[in-house]
């Protein structure tokens, strides 16, 4: 995989305020990186100077090669940006700002109204490319910054938080968008949707207070979630307690809870010694004793616990 | 080049976007007749020429113009823009020009606007157009400095307010530091070469040579200085503030 981005020890102070501490990553051709971390964490602070916006307190970073303080112009021609809240000249219209960014980017004529279209139906902003740009919804505004940021084709692309705001539809839509075009690209999208991490990132990288606390895939950090692995059954309640403390004796079990009871039935929640698969130990017990499971599921963890419990030790 | 004609070209488009720049030009050219014709005594002076016209552009470029730069940097800032324009392939020197020519072609087309005084006297009269050019000319090159001054100014706050009352008390500064209450002031102290200086400063100097129609290789220094100068100093401005 062709590296096309590359942080290393990018640091960045405000006076005192440590916004961005020591980040090194890096993102190649075809991948897409969630980009996590609490308000404040110093996501919008390392895309700014990703793209040129801030200049680094210290280390570096380049795209495809070029460092983004002595080679600014070559970066930004290689970028596609679309920035915190999507800023856009409110008294133009869509089309009109595609023309401006365009121009600025120094396409022309045939080529940039070929561009525009392409821009324009990607995002599907056809009925509202002549309203002045104040008057659009939220939504509509969102796409207009994805526009402008894909409107040159870039091979890297930097979306800070691109479905803020958007109903679910327009999400997915936007998500698709993403994922139609990562195969030649590399994409960094920061986001608080934990959702979004599974549904469109290869890698995740989360920092909390400036400094990275993972850099996974989705499916590592699933696996570091307190209950990945753990299993949910819901049996007789009259042999809930025999169930329990049966399994509780297998040493891949390292905690066994009674979470629930309704209706003469209880539902045990089966944590696992590190993570290990233990369905089919935990179904072969139960059905050894012939206790009847009425309902038998596995968890995968959910990323938000993860998280959570990432972020919350950095803030300590 | 074409990164500065496309950004003087939305400028340029963002003035007329809104109501404000007919209603700046409207204000403009009633003042510059009022003044004219009641304060300057057009008529009773008797003399097919346009001084008493021009004599006032100074001073009312001193709280029009500001008005017209002060929306350069800080609209930008405040509505975060500038995010979007600073993140282009473009170098931030090459911003400042097209954003500076964009509102000088705007008070341009402004002073443009008061052709009607030219046609008056040339039909009462017969005027010295050469003196009335080498003016015009003149007029537009200190309402020119006065953007670049103001453009400095709106670069440093994302409040426009600010921008103005910054951007006019700097023009004014620059407008009188030739006339005696200001010289006054260094004299005492200041040796004689200093208030030589201060006085080669006063925009109001250079001015009053144009309108005689004299354009001197002093003045056009002096101006061109002055411009590159803000202009520059804009830019650092800018420049300094992504290191923030
Ligand atoms: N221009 C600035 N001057 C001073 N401090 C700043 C500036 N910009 C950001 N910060 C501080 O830097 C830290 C990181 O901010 P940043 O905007 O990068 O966070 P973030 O991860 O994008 O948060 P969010 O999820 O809320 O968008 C915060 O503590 C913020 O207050
Ligand atoms: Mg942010």
């Amino acid at each position: 995989m062709q590296e096309m981005v590359r942080l290393e020890r990018l640091t960045k102070r405000f006076g005192d305020v440590r916004a961005v501490e020591e980040v090194s990553f890096s993102v190649g051709r075809g991948e897409v990186l969630g980009f996590l971390g609490p308000n404040g964490a110093g996501k919008s602070t390392t895309m700014r100077m990703l793209t040129g916006y801030l200049l680094p307190t210290s280390g570096t970073a380049k795209v495809m090669g070029f460092d983004v303080v002595e080679r600014a112009r070559e970066v930004k021609k290689r970028i596609g940006y679309l920035p915190e809240g999507a800023p856009l000249y409110a008294d133009m219209s869509p089309l009109a700002l595609l023309r401006f960014v365009g121009g600025m980017r120094g396409l022309e004529g045939k080529e940039l109204e070929r561009k525009i279209a392409r821009a324009i139906e990607l995002t599907s902003l056809e009925e509202v490319a002549h309203r002045p740009i104040d008057t659009l919804s939220k939504g509509f505004r969102r796409r207009v910054g994805l526009a402008q940021a894909i409107l040159h084709d870039p091979p890297v692309l930097v979306l800070d938080e691109p479905t803020d705001g958007l109903d679910p539809n327009q999400k997915h839509e936007v998500r698709k968008l993403i994922k139609a075009m990562s195969a030649e690209k590399a994409i960094i999208v920061s986001t608080h949707i934990l959702e979004e991490v599974d549904a469109v990132c290869d890698r995740a990288v989360i920092i909390a207070r400036g400094r990275i606390v993972a850099d996974a895939t989705p499916e590592e950090l699933e696996r570091r979630a307190p209950n990945h692995n753990a299993v949910r059954v819901t049996i007789d309640r009259e042999r809930a307690e025999e169930a329990a403390t049966a399994l509780r004796t297998l040493n891949t079990v390292r905690e066994v809870r009674r979470v629930e009871e309704v209706d003469g039935v209880a539902t045990l929640l089966v944590l696992p010694t590190n993570g290990a698969d233990i369905g089919a130990t935990v179904s072969q017990l139960l059905h050894a004793r012939g206790i009847r499971v009425e309902r038998f599921a596995v968890e995968r963890g959910r990323l938000d616990e993860v998280f959570r419990a990432l972020t919350a030790n950095a803030a300590t | 080049m074409d990164v500065v004609r496309t950004v003087m070209r939305r400028e340029l488009a963002a003035y007329f976007a809104t109501p404000l720049a007919y209603v700046f030009i409207v204000i403009f050219l009633a003042l510059a007749g009022a003044f004219t014709f009641f304060v300057g005594g057009f008529f009773e002076r008797g003399q097919a020429d346009l001084e008493s016209f021009f004599v006032f552009h100074p001073w009312l470029y001193l709280f029009l113009v500001p008005a017209v730069a002060m929306r350069l940097w800080a609209e930008e800032r405040r509505t975060g823009t500038i995010e979007l324009l600073l993140t282009l392939p473009a170098s931030t020197f090459e911003i400042v020009l097209g954003k500076f020519l964009a509102a000088w072609i705007f008070t341009g087309i402004a002073l443009a606007l008061t052709f009607p005084f030219w046609i008056i006297v040339n039909y009462l009269g017969e005027p010295d157009n050469g003196v009335i050019l080498a003016s015009y000319l003149g007029s537009w090159a200190i309402a020119g400095a006065f953007i670049a001054i103001g453009a400095c100014a709106s670069a440093l706050t994302k409040n426009q307010v600010i921008a103005f009352v910054l951007g006019a008390a700097i023009c004014f500064l620059f407008l009188m530091s030739g006339v005696d209450l200001v010289l006054a002031a260094f004299k005492p102290w200041a040796p004689p070469v200093v208030v030589d200086i201060v006085a080669s400063f006063s925009l109001l100097t250079h001015f009053n040579e144009l309108m005689k129609g004299v354009v001197s290789a002093a003045t056009a220094v002096y101006l061109v200085t002055l411009v590159a100068c803000c202009l520059i100093v804009n830019t650092l401005i800018v420049e300094l503030e992504k290191a923030a």
